[in-house]
């Protein structure tokens, strides 16, 4: 074990995570110098059209784990919890996943056809779509791969990578219902496929219930119009079910009395278990929290003292009313503070401060939903799963915390 | 299309309260329902052998799932894998995983070849389709050709073994733990990913 005043600790201050910190401590203190800011002019209005981050922020970015697929355009990237708070995730930081590169679609020429098992099969315009009675949702949405890479083991350090498949932003756009009620819904449909208009035409079967309960066409997110990257300009929400049913540049809704059976819904995001028997539709994301700070990107550089320990918790089955906290890998628990809105299908921000003696930590964070269920240990998943279902992997994850400030992901007993 | 032909009979049917949209025309409809259901439906006229399917993958698709559909790199794998799905490191195949041919029909036709999509005539489809059933001992006879007509008689052999989540009676009653003091009586790291070099800057 390191400990602070050993080589380690020396290695440790030098590295770039806490280099800028560390530099701009020291250039500022003692603060009796006018600092440039505070004398000259800044630049006017209009320099920025589109507003970017301060310039220092420049290290906050989506981030790809290259090895994991075989090239960009049928990839995923992260999105970097370990750098953001509240329950927001900003619209240029929302992780990306494409299965044939981001379709870049002229909004004048967007189509949206609806067909199958309605009485008039209809084509709508995106014009079309925004003269339906408007709804604003912030609504997380997870890949079903969130974590996937861990159910043999930590393998990636950082909360990026094993929790990074996540964002969470409030959708602007009209109730799917409203929509196929325009094509009327045959008394016979009981599934509906929707289909985008990227390269992958990816397409997913969604139970008419679920279609005509909650789900909407996004068209706004964080109120601006939907990025590319995330289906600009129209997109499916799914709210609480698996990203991958989310489907990006909406073209096509078919209403059909079975489902499709599509790739995305056998060959992949199918769950097998140890058994070789496969569980298939498991739409829902099961209640999962994970601590984003501090964590292996996010080391602790203030050494002992008052710690601020924050994370993330959402449940696609509804709200998080509890968030529980250990210090010793589960040996006791304490109550998180839930900080901010507590919404249906939302990411929620927790909160833990206490007064670290600079010993070191295991921290692990426990979820808790609105219908009782409570977030299991990965070992527990194991027992039911097996080790090889790539998918919805909820378990509670383990930080270790060093003496030195260094985060580390690991398991324990 | 002929799936499509009661819809527009009922056409009569008074219009829902927005009167927002216009009616999708035959040919629009034809044009982009494209999908395909394990019962067939969607599947359009055509037919294509294992021979004829082996020259187009050569041609289209080797580039990546290699002339044996064994994968280049990281793309996928298409064929053999089987008896692995128990194994630690199970190889999801057409033949060992896919519980249907219509799936490989959809999405051929929707999809591929990565980067040159919806560009295969149904004849090309049901060609390569035929030539993956050939790789994954479903077929043969370098001579089989598969067509709308023939394509329900030949399953795929993992069908039975997907199922319907069940994590409602499985897992929800069991994940209750919610101990709170003394939980257990100590903690030592079992794994840690230290060492495995994996992680991006």
């Amino acid at each position: 074990m390191p400990t602070k005043s050993g080589p380690s600790r020396r290695r440790f201050l030098t590295t770039g995570l806490v280099a800028g910190i560390a530099a701009t401590t020291a250039k500022a203190d003692p603060i009796t110098d006018v600092q440039p800011w505070a004398q000259g002019l800044g630049k006017g209005v209009d320099e920025r059209g589109y507003g970017m981050p301060s310039p220092h922020e420049s290290h906050v970015l989506r981030k790809s784990v290259p090895w994991l697929v075989a090239e960009t355009k049928s990839s995923i990237n992260f999105t970097p919890l370990h750098q953001l708070d509240g329950i927001i995730t900003p619209n240029g930081l929302a992780f990306e996943r494409h299965h044939s590169g981001v379709a870049e679609i002229d909004p004048a020429e967007y189509r949206l056809m609806i067909n199958g098992l309605v009485d008039r099969p209809m084509v709508f315009t995106l014009q079309d779509l925004m003269r339906f009675p408007r709804h604003n949702k912030v609504y997380f949405l997870e890949c079903t791969a969130n974590s996937g890479m861990e159910w043999r083991g930590p393998q990636l350090n950082g909360v990026q990578f094993t929790h990074g498949m996540i964002h969470n932003v409030m959708y602007t756009g009209v109730m799917l219902r409203d929509v196929l009620a325009e094509a009327g819904i045959k008394t016979e449909g009981k599934w509906l496929l929707a289909e985008g208009a990227d390269a992958a035409g990816l397409s997913r079967s969604i139970p008419l219930e679920k279609a005509l309960d909650d789900c909407m066409i996004a068209f706004k997110m964080n109120g601006e119009a939907l990025r590319p990257e995330q289906g600009y300009p129209a997109r499916l929400v799914v709210p609480g079910w698996e990203g991958n049913m989310w489907i990006k540049w909406l073209r096509r809704l078919e209403v059909g009395d079975q489902p499709w059976h599509h790739r995305e819904e056998t060959a992949r995001y199918t769950d097998l278990l140890a058994n070789g028997a496969s569980r298939r539709f498991t739409w829902v994301m099961d209640a999962k929290s994970v601590i984003t700070e501090p964590s292996p990107q996010a080391p602790v550089s203030h050494g002992k003292g008052p710690l601020v320990i924050t994370g993330l918790a959402w449940s696609g089955q509804g709200v998080i009313p509890r968030v529980d906290v250990t210090l010793d890998g589960g040996i006791n628990w304490h109550k998180a503070r839930v900080d901010g809105p507590s919404l249906d299908k939302s990411l929620h921000r927790f909160y833990y401060e206490f007064d670290w003696d600079g010993s070191p930590l295991f921290l692990q964070s426990r979820a808790h939903d609105n219908t009782g269920y409570v977030q299991p240990t990965k070992d527990a998943l194991r027992v039911i799963r097996g080790e090889v279902s790539n998918y919805h992997n909820n378990g509670i994850q383990t930080w270790a915390v060093y003496s030195s400030g260094e985060v580390e992901n690991v398991e324990i007993s | 299309m002929w799936k499509y032909l009661s819809v527009f009979i009922m056409l009569s049917t008074p219009l829902a309260a927005l009167n927002v949209g216009r009616i999708a025309s035959p040919l629009e409809v034809a044009a982009w329902d494209i999908d395909v259901r394990p019962d067939g439906l969607g599947l359009p006229e055509g037919a294509g052998t294992v021979a004829e399917g082996e020259v187009i993958f050569e041609e289209q698709c080797a580039a990546c799932h290699g002339d044996f559909g064994e994968g280049v790199g990281r793309w996928p794998i298409l064929s053999g894998g089987f008896d692995t799905l128990t194994s630690e490191r199970p190889i999801k195949t057409v033949g060992s995983f896919w519980p249907y041919l219509s799936t490989v029909w959809d999405y051929i036709s929707r999809a591929m070849p990565f980067g040159y999509a919806q560009s295969l005539s149904p004849d090309e489809v049901y060609a390569l389709t035929a030539y993956i059933m050939f790789l994954n001992d479903l077929v043969d006879d370098e001579g089989f050709e598969l067509s709308r007509d023939n394509f329900l008689e030949i399953p795929l052999g993992n069908e039975a073994n997907f199922y319907d989540d069940d994590r409602e009676t499985t897992e929800y009653p069991f994940f209750t733990d919610a101990c709170m003091s003394k939980c257990k009586p100590s903690v030592e790291i079992t794994k840690n990913a230290s060492g495995k070099d994996v992680t991006p800057e």
